[in-house]
């Protein structure tokens, strides 16, 4: 049974999906019975996926693909 | 042009500016065009993608870096933003504090708080945070270990926090109470 150190270390390989399957087992049935550990790991997902959902809201640039379809017209490519 | 939207974000948060952004990915579609044969019919295109992007990025951009790496992050302490929450409570008690903090920060801040981050530690955690690529496919990409992947992306996302949470203070949210604020570095 993990304790509630062993589980925060493995927080971000938690919530990256890097754990093997036996260890992801062992950090959900920590999070089952540890309220503080569940709301931590709450919070840094919620963080993790606001940073993601922030970070790539950009609006293409006007005229960039275009420009690019035009290098590989010309040639450009084949340098 | 697959994942353009994509590429061109990730494109930004690496050069931080539009122009250079752009070159950017007209670039790694020059390199994929060429190199198209590299490519394993049935394997991650965007993760193919992504490697060129990145590389071609290490390669022109980080050549042109004059200054040294910045490789001396501030050492921040774990779960930073989170046990701060705490002292962000001063506004409306009828919702959570981390409800509050993820409305109030904006786009820009949240993309600033990448973007300021030590180039070492800003593409891991573009990479996974933001692409969601696996740790071996950022290994990969940066051609560096996964262990160095796993450390990179914990103090650059230790790091990330504290600014988020330096813009909350800013911005009058947080540590009016306590006066708990950014304690113990320097600008780092």
């Amino acid at each position: 049974m993990a304790d509630c150190n062993d589980t925060l270390r493995e927080l971000e390989t938690f919530l990256d999906g890097e754990l093997a399957e036996r260890a992801r087992v062992t950090i959900r049935a920590h999070l089952e019975g540890c309220p503080d550990c569940l709301q931590t790991f709450d919070f840094q997902a919620e963080l993790k996926a606001v940073i993601a959902e922030r970070c790539r809201r950009d609006d293409l640039p006007p005229g960039l693909l275009e420009r690019i379809e035009r290098c590989f017209d010309t040639g450009l490519a084949d340098r | 042009m697959p994942f353009a939207p994509q590429l061109y974000s990730a494109a930004l948060r690496m050069t931080r500016n539009q122009a250079d952004a752009e070159d950017l990915v007209q670039e790694a579609y020059l390199r994929a065009y060429r190199g198209f044969g590299g490519f394993t019919e049935g394997t991650n295109l965007r993760a193919w993608l992504f490697r060129i992007l990145t590389n071609a990025y290490i390669n022109i951009y980080r050549a042109r870096q004059r200054r040294p790496f910045e490789t001396d992050l501030a050492d921040v302490e774990d779960l930073y933003l989170y046990r701060r929450l705490g002292t962000l409570d001063t506004m409306l008690a009828s919702r959570s504090a981390e409800d509050q903090l993820f409305d109030l920060l904006t786009d820009d801040e949240v993309k600033q708080a990448l973007e300021d981050l030590p180039e070492i530690f800003r593409l891991p955690v573009l990479l996974a945070d933001v692409e969601g690529f696996s740790y071996k496919e950022i290994a990969e990409m940066l051609d560096i270990p996964i262990g160095t992947v796993m450390s990179r992306l914990h103090r650059g996302r230790k790091a990330m926090q504290k600014a988020l949470f330096d813009f909350a203070h800013a911005r009058g949210l947080a540590g009016a109470s306590t006066g708990v604020s950014s304690e113990g570095t320097d600008d780092g």
